[in-house]
């Protein structure tokens, strides 16, 4: 049995302006130990997924339409709170983008960091306390001892980022959901966090679900990708066979946009167009009206993720009827 | 006994995490001038009055003792701060006066600090359906007249000091709710009340221990702003006749005796009229010093 399993997730938006679709059928699996990596621009849904195993997505206006996200067995879109709540935190963690306000600026870090054990391990505070401090020189963090006593404002972005971490992990969850985790952080800083949450999970041996909007992060850490837009997996592939055998027009169009990959001086490549209107949903593949290969009858045949090569799987339409255009 | 080293060491990292909030906060207050000398003097003033709360005789006077003969004097030697048109010392019913009216105070404020942070927290947390209908109750209770209530209250529970100040705290807690409601509206929809959501806290613990506390900044000048107003409410009651009965003395009947007689006797209406304006002072100074003081944050901005 898969370590957690998604199964059909849509999940929309009910808005004074009209239903958002932000998810849409949304299926993928992942094992104990494996890394995989969502990408997609703003908007296309990535957050929303994560947000709703993690059970964050407010309701409502927020509703999960269908699906089920099964975690070691337990469907954690239907379970009661409770239930969750013994999951969360303790088998399931989540790290999020924005470090600098996702600490409580009341709490001392060690009261934050032990938190978690104390309520889902009963741990006594002095073990915990002994726990967390091994935590927080594992996660790079110098003189622990002293920092737990000091306040979130003490701390620079990539030591939240860090002492987040060590919170999401001092539980030693299967699964760890980083949510962007170094969007908001310095590009030096970005890499040294990555590291870290790869030097957990070889430690831990967890697995990482790595939600990015930047190809090229995901490229070095994930086994397979995910690629999403407007709410709908456009490509999910090992990592692999999505750089060197890329199938979706998107996808590509992504891989294309990486600026480290393209010539120097040369003009930068973008897709052009924007994402749909998440309130007006139209028929056919939502990428349509941006493909360059986009033929007729993309814009009406509804879209469905199909394997178009052995575990490699692609929702355009195109490749599913013609093979491979280029 | 190799690890007994190092859980004493997270023992005592502890027990000086845990105190030095409060010492680090105590440190901060003592820099606020302002707040300092509101410390002080409402120490001193507490003091002194709840001294003749127990010593009646403090002054040499008793504050309900009569002397008809003598009638309204201004400020002597005997009578530091003169006496009334029955010839009561009024330092001694000043003093009296201000221990009721500081514990009625004190103690109708901490009611309606308690029933209206937990009040307001749950109904702003919870949202929704249940938001709706726990606000729109306060809304009705808000348009209960406020004498009518407590005139029903002493009806039923009959006339009684713990229950004026009950009845004062039942009343002072809507607007608390309300500030508190408001504040948790904001606080919730920050990234740690989801990443404690995340860690799959239970929500009375979220509440409590991880929005509560960033509310203490609105919710201590909210309350040191409430002292002073059940402060003067107790003395619209006495006034009523519902409040403090004579002989019994408080600043509000100390102050609504001396504005009958002003332009006769002034000091029966200045000395009081003085020592309940430092004393609002005193109060807002220190709600001001407490808020920067617990803020954990202020240290650096």
């Amino acid at each position: 049995m898969s370590l957690l399993a998604v199964e059909n997730l849509s999940v929309s938006f009910h808005t004074r302006h009209g239903v958002v679709r932000a998810v849409q059928d949304v299926s993928f699996q992942l094992e104990r130990g494996q890394t995989l990596g969502i990408v997609g621009e703003s908007g296309s849904g990535k957050s929303v997924t994560c947000y709703s195993i993690m059970g964050l997505v407010p309701q409502p206006p927020g509703r999960t339409e269908a699906g089920r996200a099964l975690f070691d067995g337990v469907d954690l879109l239907s379970c009661p709170r409770r239930r969750l709540n013994r999951i969360r935190g303790a088998r399931l963690s989540m790290i999020f983008q924005d470090a600098m306000t996702s600490l409580n600026p009341f709490l001392r870090i060690g009261d934050q960091l032990i938190e978690p054990l104390m309520i889902h391990e009963k741990v006594a505070r002095p073990a915990a306390i002994a726990r967390a401090l091994a935590m927080l020189d594992a996660a790079g963090i110098a003189d622990a001892e002293r920092r737990l006593k000091m306040f979130p404002h003490e701390f620079s972005g990539g030591m939240r980022q860090r002492v987040m971490i060590a919170m999401a992990l001092i539980t030693k969850p299967d699964l760890l959901i980083a949510d962007e985790p170094t969007t908001a952080l310095d590009v030096t800083v970005q890499a040294q966090i990555l590291e870290l949450i790869r030097k957990m999970q070889r430690e831990l041996g967890m697995a990482v679900i790595l939600v990015s909007h930047d190809l090229g992060i995901v490229a070095g850490f994930c086994d397979r990708v995910m690629v999403m837009y407007a709410g709908r997996v456009m490509e999910s592939a090992p990592i692999d066979d999505l750089f060197y055998d890329t199938k979706h027009p998107y996808t590509r169009g992504l891989r294309n946009s990486i600026p480290a990959l393209q010539m120097k001086g040369g003009e930068l490549h973008v897709i052009p167009g924007q994402p749909p209107d998440p309130h007006h949903a139209l028929p056919g593949c939502p990428f349509a009206p941006r493909c360059a290969q986009a033929v007729d009858y993309c814009a009406t045949e509804e879209i469905r993720l199909l394997e178009t090569a052995p575990n490699h799987r692609t929702a355009c339409l195109r490749v599913q009827k013609e093979g491979m255009p280029v | 006994m190799a690890l007994s080293p190092s859980i004493a060491l997270a023992g005592s990292a502890d027990a000086a995490g845990a105190s030095s909030f409060w010492r680090d906060a105590w440190r901060r207050l003592r820099q606020n001038k302002l707040a300092v000398f509101g410390l002080g003097l409402l120490s001193v003033l507490g003091a002194l009055c709840f001294a003749s709360f127990l010593w009646p005789n403090l002054t040499g006077f008793n504050y309900g003792q009569q002397n008809l003969a003598l009638g309204p004097v201004p400020p002597n030697r005997l009578h530091w701060l003169g006496t009334d048109p029955l010839g009561r010392d009024l330092l001694a019913r000043l003093l009296y006066g201000g221990g009721i009216s500081l514990t009625v105070g004190l103690c109708a404020t901490a009611v309606s600090l308690t029933i209206g942070v937990i009040y307001g927290a749950i109904a702003g947390f919870a949202g929704g359906k249940l938001d709706m209908v726990m606000m729109r109750l306060v809304d009705i209770l808000y348009a209960l007249p406020f004498a009518i209530f407590v005139i029903l209250l002493m009806v039923f529970f009959g006339q009684n000091f713990i229950l004026l100040f009950l009845a004062i705290g039942a009343v002072e807690w809507l607007t608390m709710a309300r500030i508190v409601r408001g504040q948790v509206l904001t606080v919730k929809q920050q990234e740690f009340i989801e990443a404690a959501h995340a860690l799959g806290l239970r929500e009375g613990r979220i509440i409590f221990r991880h929005i509560v506390p960033n509310l203490l900044g609105p919710i201590i000048v909210y309350a040191t702003l409430t002292v002073p107003e059940v402060i003067i409410l107790e003395s619209f009651l006495s006034f009523l006749g519902l409040g403090v009965q004579p002989p019994h003395s408080s600043w509000g009947v100390l102050i609504k005796e001396g504005a009958e007689v002003m332009e006769e006797y002034p000091w029966l209406l200045i000395y009081p009229g003085a020592v309940m304006t430092l004393t609002l002072f005193s109060l807002n100074f220190l709600g001001d010093g407490l808020r920067d003081a617990l803020d954990v944050r202020g240290s650096k901005d």
